[in-house]
């Protein structure tokens, strides 16, 4: 064991560190559509959540390791709840919440041994798609603004590549959702909506847009995807 | 993004509260944000601030009904003619406020917050005890303020999905909570409302019956209190009427309350005292 790494190389070992980590684990999607934005991930688990609501018109999904993830969740609730007690409610912005996530991440990656393993998605649905606002933060604190769609996790750069087939402007909800599907039964593997966890950002709703799409209405939606699919 | 409000302090709080209390968290980033946050008054000061009023609040056969009036004074001025006491907390419940105007306001804006904050962190609601406790916790928080005058007195109604039916809690000033059975009013004019409510509530009334019967309620309190508002015919002002049930809370728009408010109105055009109650049981 040498006495001293270099800093690149500690760098590079944190950052190798937390990719594998993130590549181990399971995709998800976050796909615009015409009436909002919709998340999906595959997740056997009803209790344990990785696409949730962070307040009225923002979003959060994540992958990686589930109590990293999920601690900074609680703090993007936290967070937002305090910025809108405040202000206001209509200041608090997925931009602001996406540069508070790099800033926290950025220095957990610099200053602890152990880089959090996860990959953020912060997005807030607008007055029009056009106003649709995708953030995607990685482990390192870098900020990227995504259009469109946004594959995390996994094998990200596959998922990627399905979604941009199917992606259009302006799809249906059925369109978009079979559209993440696609993407994410990478090895054939059949996915029901028992192993799903999917929420939406619905344009048109007052107040709080976020809504888990679960149960009966999950299962039409994906058997109207396949039809259209 | 603020400035040094985001600091260390906050992102550590952030990162490592370990509370789903909304207040909590307040409290240990910024607790001079906090309503009644110790500042000193001096109590006849106190009664220059604008105070609310009357709430009365009923359960009926679906759950419960809450109104307000919406009339808010300071001293022997009328403050503002179109207050709004009755406030929604969440989807099953609500609060309305009788006392000082802006404390009371900033109480139930942090209340809804707690119980938003709670459910968005820990995935589920409240029960409707717990959301009753928190607000005890809130009015206790705000008693040295009231010891100085500024006093503020909610009054809280929600639907229990457990126990399928509308409940009612009423606050003394140290927070101690007392649920009220089958109804209650809060405020200056809430003697006189109570003893219209006692008078002509009845057990599983209608919706239409038990808006009814609070604006009578609130009527008689504007009769006799200075700092509760009838209802305000020329401005199209009426009280704050919102109703809870099993599908959750809804407030009566302004053609739903103005209509019963004209009701009753009408009504005491001819009979100025109001629905007489018979004297004694019927032979």
């Amino acid at each position: 064991m040498p006495f001293y790494v270099s800093p690149e190389q500690a760098m590079k070992d944190k950052a190798d560190y937390a990719r594998k980590g993130i590549a181990r684990g399971r995709s998800g999607v976050v796909i615009q559509y015409d009436a909002g934005i919709l998340f999906v991930a595959p997740n056997p688990s009803g209790a344990l959540h990785k696409i949730s609501e962070i307040y009225d018109r923002i979003a959060f999904a994540a992958v990686g390791r589930y109590n990293e993830f999920e601690n900074l969740r609680k703090a993007g609730v936290r967070y937002a709840d305090m910025t809108g007690y405040q202000y206001d409610r209509s200041d608090v912005t997925a931009r602001g919440l996406a540069n508070w996530y790099a800033q926290v991440l950025g220095s957990i990656f610099t200053e602890s041994n152990k880089p959090f393993e996860v990959e953020l998605v912060v997005a807030e649905v607008g007055e029009s798609e056009a106003a649709d606002q995708i953030y995607r933060i990685t482990f390192d604190g870098s900020v990227a603004e995504e259009h469109g769609y946004v594959a995390m996790g996994g094998q990200a750069d596959r998922v990627a590549g399905v979604l941009k087939d199917h992606y259009a402007d302006g799809l249906t909800l059925e369109r978009a959702l079979g559209a993440a599907i696609a993407g994410l039964s990478g090895n054939g593997e059949e996915l029901s909506a028992g192993g799903l966890e999917v929420g939406i950002l619905a344009r048109e709703r007052t107040h709080r847009t976020f809504r888990r799409l679960t149960g009966a209405r999950l299962e039409s939606l994906l058997d109207e995807a396949k039809g259209q699919g | 993004m603020g400035g040094s409000f985001f600091g260390e302090k906050f992102t550590s709080m952030c990162l490592n509260a370990g509370t789903s209390s909304f207040a909590d968290l307040v409290a240990s980033c910024a607790p001079e944000l906090l309503p009644g946050a110790g500042h000193a008054v001096d109590p006849a000061a106190a009664a220059a601030l604008p105070h609310g009023t009357t709430i009365v609040a009923i359960r009926f056969a679906d759950g419960v009904v809450m109104a307000g009036d919406r009339r808010a004074t300071a001293g022997n001025m009328i403050a503002q003619h179109d207050i709004e006491k009755v406030l929604r907390s969440d989807d099953f419940s609500c609060v309305g406020i009788a006392g000082v105007a802006g404390i009371g306001l900033e109480l139930v804006r942090l209340f809804q917050l707690e119980l938003e904050h709670y459910e968005k962190l820990e995935g589920r609601t409240l029960s409707l005890e717990g959301k009753a406790n928190r607000l005890s916790a809130f009015v206790r928080g705000n008693l040295s303020a009231a010891m100085q005058g500024l006093v503020v007195v909610p009054l809280f109604a929600g639907f229990d999905e457990d126990a399928g039916q509308g409940r009612i809690f009423s606050y003394d000033a140290t927070g101690g909570r007392y649920e009220e059975r089958p109804f209650h009013a809060v405020g200056s004019g809430s003697v006189f409302a109570r003893g219209a409510l006692k008078k002509l509530y009845t057990d599983g009334m209608s919706t239409d019956d038990a808006v009814l019967l609070c604006m009578h309620a609130l009527y008689d309190a504007a009769d006799d209190d200075s700092a509760t508002g009838g209802p305000d015919l020329a401005r199209q002002i009426f009280p704050v009427v919102a109703v809870i049930t099993a599908d959750g809370f809804r407030r009566l728009t302004e053609a739903e309350a103005g209509e019963s408010a004209r009701a009753v109105v009408q009504e005491r055009m001819s009979s100025p005292g109001g629905p007489v109650a018979p004297l004694r049981p019927p032979a």
